[in-house]
């Protein structure tokens, strides 16, 4: 018997506008109105001046350990912009920008980083769930989310995202198996930013795509320009349309660059090249947004202004408004354990909170008392 | 009024939770067609269909991870784990999602979900098929673990649990499984999560034990001529501390009994908080008897690992001799 050839497999790649500012009028006819446009850079925008702010914030002491989201702006924003919104985005930590365009505050985010959980209180009327801090766990959440839409008969979906290093993770496999075997409708989003902290992509996955991982599944697969807008929705369209209407999941691989630290506790320079950066720069989502929307005649340098400005107010406002939350009292931290407190655990409570008065009662008196301070 | 075994009365209590509630949902490995390979959930996907008895990917972490999103979105998901020895692959998802979830939230986001394990040895199973990690999860924050010994108890309290706004992990100790029957109301009743239960009343000593032990320390107490208080705590956290001190302050004695290892295992816990609670009133320092701090033997030697009548007899003996 000859051998045969059972399967032949191949990813297509979408991009509309390139680096170069090349635009497929056909791919992208319809899919995002100038006026959209507008808007979806003015969020890019924001989202990169709030990293800028919170990078600063952290030098100064005024807020912990931060991921910057630069570079990687467009990715989430192309599926929030496309999906219903009472779709569930379930997230890692770099999808400030999708989720800020569902209404998010941006104040959850800095009060999330400023270590207090208050930031994680997402209202459900945003369907997004908590920041997923251990890697790779989310896309199982995404799953049971999904899997409880259909379970109710609702059209709902799940869409979530991660990065190049979670697909090494036992838990994506396990998610894209159990949403292909169990017809569940959800969005894979990997965003490949080419590094997880230090390793390189090829430590993470030594097939020629990333995306070719959700062949194996038996799902659809496509590898998007990461860093395009238009192709982000383009492909979460189509993936969202399929989940809906077919209750299957979608691997898009998006392609982007993390253009900063992976976060304000690393120094990229350790292990990466500039010349890299450099290169990816030029890739950058908002510029070539920025040149589109200039060639459309719906952008120029005074409307930059104008928007910094107001992003600017807006941002600063935030920053205040997070700031301004004083620490929750300590009781907070033993109420939320259960909805209702063992017996013990409300004992450890109350003895924390007495201590708590005594050592205020304590500093009082001492600032009181006559040579405090004379040291 | 039927005379049950632990696998009916917990097959009742899920059939009655699903006819009740359709946010319950059944999810693991072979719970469906086959009806779980301890047959726990036998009939049931005849009876509610594979949409609610679902036979999932060989996947733990997958199994609780899903379950997570689905108790998110507001469903009461009761995910089974085959074996205690397997729990080790969704541990990650129990820990860092599961527990915290309300606490990290600020209980914008709950995860109501009910994890049946089988427990424990003593029924000649293959390796990392009779561990009792119930240790491991009390001591993280957020779960609440439930062991019942007997049919009548497991049927309350696994309706307690699958009602529970917090997650619990169900402990189904293999040993009682089909070790005896009792009479099980055919009627809905729970039994307080946190609560213990005095299985007989002493007045010279108490012995604390949960799970399958509690029928060996009922062996031990029968043949004694002392007056001796059984305690079978039921749930593991949040414990029931109050059952424990008035018992002791009565006794003075007491002896904790468990299969799980001794090193940071749940007797220390309880001997801890009798020093603080009863110090005063202890004719004798808190013994344990507990497997041992090493790996659970094959079954060859299961017996001898795990506590028996007589050791727990002899320290029993131990307690009134000092």
């Amino acid at each position: 018997m000859p051998i045969k050839s059972i399967l032949k497999l191949e990813i297509e790649r979408v991009s509309i506008l390139d680096e170069h500012g090349n635009y497929d009028e056909k791919l992208g006819a319809g899919l995002i109105p100038d006026a959209d446009l507008v808007k979806l850079y003015e969020a890019m925008s924001s989202c990169r001046y709030l990293d800028e702010v919170a990078f600063k914030l952290q030098r100064s002491g005024r807020m912990g350990t931060y991921p910057q989201n630069m570079g990687q702006e467009a990715t989430s924003l192309g599926a929030a912009y496309v999906l219903n919104k009472d779709d569930w985005m379930v997230t890692c930590y770099r999808e400030n920008c999708g989720l800020f365009w569902r209404g998010v505050p941006m104040e959850s985010i800095l009060l999330h980083w400023m270590g207090d959980e208050r930031g994680n209180a997402m209202p459900r009327p945003h369907f997004a769930t908590p920041i997923a801090v251990p890697i790779g766990t989310q896309m199982l959440h995404a799953a049971g989310l999904a899997w409880a839409s259909k379970y109710r008969g609702e059209k709902q979906i799940a869409c979530t995202f991660f990065g190049d290093g979670a697909t090494s993770e036992g838990d994506f496999h396990e998610a894209a198996n159990f949403a292909a075997n169990l017809d569940l409708p959800v969005v894979f989003c990997c965003q490949n930013n080419f590094w997880a902290i230090s390793v390189p992509g090829k430590i993470q996955c030594s097939a020629p795509t990333v995306a070719q991982r959700g062949i194996a599944y038996g799902m659809p697969c496509i590898q998007v320009d990461g860093n395009d807008i238009f192709a982000c929705v383009y492909a979460v369209k189509a993936a969202a349309h399929r989940a809906r209407t077919e209750s299957r999941p979608t691997f898009i691989e998006m392609v982007t660059y993390r253009l900063g630290d992976h976060t304000t506790a690393d120094d990229a320079r350790r292990y990466r090249d500039q010349a890299e950066v450099d290169v990816w720069k030029l890739r950058d989502p908002l510029l070539r947004t920025r040149k589109f929307l200039e060639r459309q005649k719906c952008w120029d340098s005074s409307k930059e202004e104008v928007m910094m400005k107001r992003i600017e107010i807006e941002v600063n406002a935030a920053v205040t408004r997070a700031e301004e939350i004083a620490a929750p009292p300590i009781t907070d931290a033993f109420n939320y354990t259960f909805a209702e407190l063992p017996a013990d655990l409300a004992q450890q409570r109350d003895s924390m909170q007495t201590h708590s008065l005594a050592s205020e009662a304590t500093v009082t008196s001492t600032a009181a008392s006559p040579g405090a301070g004379g040291h | 009024m039927a005379n049950l075994n632990l696998v009916q009365a917990i097959n009742l209590a899920l059939i009655q939770e699903m006819e009740k509630d359709e946010r319950v949902l059944i999810l693991g490995e072979d719970v469906g067609v086959n009806g779980g390979v301890f047959r726990v959930t036998e009939g049931l996907h005849a009876r509610f269909g594979a949409r609610r008895v679902v036979d999932t990917p060989l996947a733990e972490s997958g199994i609780i991870g899903t379950s997570i999103g689905l108790a998110m979105a507001g469903l009461r998901p009761i995910p089974e784990i085959q074996f205690d020895g397997f729990l080790g692959p969704a541990y990650d998802q129990i820990c860092s999602h599961a527990a915290r979830m309300r606490t990290r939230t600020r209980g914008a986001f709950t995860v109501p979900l009910t994890i049946r394990v089988p427990v424990g040895g003593g029924i000649h199973a293959p390796e990392l098929h009779s561990d009792s990690p119930e240790a491991i999860y009390s001591h993280q924050p957020g779960i609440k673990v439930v062991m019942p010994s007997s049919p009548y108890d497991a049927k309350g309290l696994l309706i307690s649990a699958i009602r529970d706004p917090d997650p619990v992990i169900f402990f189904e100790p293999k040993r009682v499984y089909r070790a005896f029957r009792e009479e099980v109301p055919e009627d809905e009743y729970t039994i307080p999560i946190g609560k213990a239960r005095v299985v007989c009343e002493g007045t010279e000593l108490t012995v604390v034990s949960w799970g399958a032990s509690v029928l060996q320390c009922m062996q031990s107490i029968e043949k004694s001529s002392r007056s001796i208080e059984l305690i079978d705590l039921r749930t593991i956290f949040p414990m029931d501390l109050e059952a424990i001190e008035t018992s002791v302050k009565k006794t003075g004695r007491c002896v904790v009994v468990h299969e799980a290892p001794r090193t940071g295992g749940m007797g220390a816990e309880v001997a801890a908080q009798i020093m603080e609670r009863c110090f005063l009133y202890l004719e004798a320092p808190v013994q344990r008897v507990t497997g041992f701090d090493t790996i659970m033997p094959y079954y060859k030697l299961e017996l001898n690992y795990m506590p028996d009548a007589s050791r727990i007899t002899g320290a029993i003996e131990d307690l009134f001799a000092f």
